[in-house]
């Protein structure tokens, strides 16, 4: 089937008022994003992802409306703004994409973050504006082939040599890696210890391989990272953070981002069945009038509202420094989940439609099977909760 | 040069809309406001253009209460200097009255606006408040060109189009072609929020006007699809419940 130019009919649906929880920017910066995807993303999204190709053009585009470190302070190539817009932004471009989402959220939350965060004074200097403006593309090296769920047992190592260490491994799964400038790369020091680094693209011993094959976030671009006897200089290593306490704040943030950005997927699919359930006709009136399609569109609306109130409610406590990982392990396991439902529920209502790229449906579906396992996976985040109500530790 | 661009609030093109206190008021329940896509796709833009290639400054107005300064941020994020909301509301008369009476103490070279509101689409404000000021008015702007202080404008007329000058100040409503949307960014909200936004009690002035009452259109006629073959139906359906021949 030709792949859909229809223009995006997307419309607001606010149930509980939740708009009246936002300030004036929170709703500035979202219709704004909104505009920006339905100009940018939403004409090209489905060709480039039945094409399984990244649209690496829109790297500056997202540098330029501001979706890279919304939450930075502005010295340092963000935006100045609060936990809440980085929130609504992430939403409107997952709405979009999952993996326009992905683009941005590795740029800001585990390129640009760790680097404002763990990094020298010369490091931000160098990097984060260039990072900010969509000059450089960052990607994120922690998981590797033997070890995803269970980081910690990473064997990506360095080693000290001089005025430089020497770094050798590989990495898994890497969003961006093949079109990287840069990677923030985390490995063990010879006493065992997780560092975190930043390792440029055009050093040598440094290759990305493209992995191909994905049926899901076809439209984001995913690698490996190999390193031979990559020289590291010891200036491009954080200086202080040692531990997976250092990239688990990163996902943290990441994950805070995906459960605002599952909502915007979530909505894009009830959204889309909305319009079909009043348009489309059977028995001679619309599907939409049948009490089994108004329990799939009650129940997902439902679903919806309760998943923005979290996120709502996430945001406030992130803005007071609050937010805990746990509660953001929640939010991102809850809100994701939710997704996954609604766009299979919407996938039944547009029928044999709903198996096509007419409609957004089947492309969200399949990119919140990635969104269900990364950043930690569904039941990682599950025992994270369990853990916090126990006490007690299930992955030991 | 100043520019004064007049901005407007309006429901939303999606919108659902309904009516209260027997028709007399818009029921604005659930609704969803933006800033009247004629006052900021085109009136706003050009005049932020004009001012980005010569200099100058771009001040917004709008007549109406707090709940309106979502949409002037808006404008200030998209690149307005300062706005000023007076704090009334009120007829379309009323509306041009407190917009004159701002801009008469304050020299504006060009007093933008959309060529009407998507919401009561009355195209009233911009030419009383040339009226009242004593100022040219140009409406339905395609095109505004500036030589100096002499402007070339464009017109969309019945089968062509028209092509005016004038010169400052003067007032114009802007029309679908003047400039293009311009997209908000991070950066521009964030300005926004350090920018002037002054608000001023309005002047006394007596609306001229009383909406008696507002009524939808009665809803579409069903579609009926007649067979080709079957013309006999169709004159008869066109004879006797079309009632067109
Ligand atoms: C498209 C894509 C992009 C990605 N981008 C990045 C990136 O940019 N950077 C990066 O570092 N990583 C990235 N990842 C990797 C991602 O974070 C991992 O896939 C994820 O952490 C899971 O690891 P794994 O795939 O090795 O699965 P595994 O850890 O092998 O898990 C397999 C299954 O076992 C379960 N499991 C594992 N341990 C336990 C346990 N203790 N108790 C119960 N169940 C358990 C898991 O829940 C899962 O169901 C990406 C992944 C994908 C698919």
């Amino acid at each position: 089937m030709n792949h859909s130019v229809k223009t995006d009919q997307y419309t607001h649906h606010d149930h509980y008022g939740v708009d009246e929880l936002l300030d004036s920017d929170h709703l500035l910066a979202r219709d704004a994003v909104r505009a920006w995807v339905k100009q940018e993303v939403s004409p090209i999204i489905e060709s480039y992802a039945e094409k399984g190709e990244c649209p690496t053009h829109l790297f500056k585009g997202l540098a330029e409306i501001g979706a890279f470190g919304p939450s930075l302070p502005t010295e340092y190539g963000g935006g100045g703004m609060d936990e809440i817009a980085y929130g609504v932004i992430m939403q409107e471009l997952e709405r979009g994409d999952s993996g326009i989402r992905s683009m941005a959220s590795v740029q800001g939350s585990l390129v640009m973050y760790p680097i404002f965060r763990y990094g020298s004074e010369a490091q931000k200097k160098k990097y984060l504006p260039k990072l900010g403006s969509g000059e450089f593309i960052g990607c994120f090296g922690l998981t590797e082939p033997d070890h995803g769920s269970n980081p910690g047992g990473m064997t990506t190592n360095i080693k000290d040599d001089g005025d430089a260490y020497i770094l050798n491994g590989a990495k898994m799964w890497i969003t961006n890696s093949p079109v990287a400038d840069l990677a923030v790369v985390w490995a063990k020091d010879e006493e065992g210890a997780i560092r975190g680094m930043v390792v440029e693209s055009d050093s040598k011993g440094f290759s990305a391989p493209e992995i191909h094959g994905k049926w899901s976030l076809r439209a984001s671009i995913t690698g490996e990272l190999v390193f031979e006897d990559v020289r590291v200089p010891k200036e491009n290593v954080f200086p202080e953070i040692k531990g997976l306490k250092g990239p688990l704040s990163c996902l943290s943030k990441a994950r805070y981002g995906i459960a605002w950005g599952a909502v915007g997927a979530a909505l894009d699919c009830y959204d889309s069945a909305l319009r079909y359930s009043l348009e489309r006709e059977q028995f001679g009136k619309p599907i939409g009038q049948f009490q089994l399609t108004q329990k799939k569109l009650a129940e997902m609306i439902t679903e919806i509202t309760k998943a923005q109130l979290l996120v709502w409610r996430l945001g406030t406590l992130a803005n007071k420094g609050k937010a805990t990982p746990a509660q953001i392990s929640m939010a991102k396991r809850n809100n994701v989940h939710m997704a996954l439902e609604v766009a299979r529920e919407a996938r039944q209502i547009h029928g044999g439609m709903g198996i096509t790229n007419e409609y957004p449906i089947m492309r969200h579906m399949m990119n919140l099977e990635t969104v269900l396992t990364y950043e930690g996976t569904h039941d990682i985040h599950l025992l994270i909760t369990g853990m916090e109500v126990t006490g007690l530790n299930a992955f030991k | 040069m100043k520019y004064l661009v007049c901005v407007n609030k309006t429901p939303d093109t999606t919108a659902k809309i309904s009516f209260k206190n027997d028709g007399k008021e818009f029921d604005d329940s659930g609704v969803q406001y933006i800033m009247n896509p004629y006052d900021e796709w085109y009136a706003l833009v050009r005049a932020l253009e004009l001012k980005e290639a010569n200099g100058g400054e771009v001040v917004l107005i709008n007549v109406g209460g707090p709940e309106n300064d979502t949409v002037i941020r808006k404008g200030l994020a998209i690149g307005g200097d300062k706005a000023v909301r007076i704090n009334g509301s009120g007829d379309s008369f009323y509306v041009a009255s407190q917009i004159a009476n701002y801009a008469k103490d304050n020299n504006f070279d060009i007093i933008f606006a959309g060529k009407e509101s998507i919401d009561y689409n009355g195209s009233e404000v911009p030419a009383m408040v040339a009226e009242l000021l004593d100022l040219p008015f140009i409406s339905y702007g395609i095109k505004l060109e500036m030589e100096g202080e002499t402007a070339t404008v464009t017109r969309d007329v019945e089968g062509g189009v028209e092509i005016a000058e004038v010169n400052t100040p003067f007032v114009i409503s802007a029309a679908k072609g003047m400039a293009e949307q311009r997209i908000p960014n991070m950066r521009g909200i964030m300005m926004a929020k350090k920018k002037p936004l002054d608000v001023v009690e309005p002047t006394s002035v007596e609306a001229r006007v009383e909406i008696s009452s507002f009524e939808l259109p009665p809803p579409k006629a069903e579609v009926k699809l007649v067979d080709p073959e079957n013309m006999d139906e169709l004159v008869r359906l066109l004879h006797e419940e079309a009632k067109v021949i």
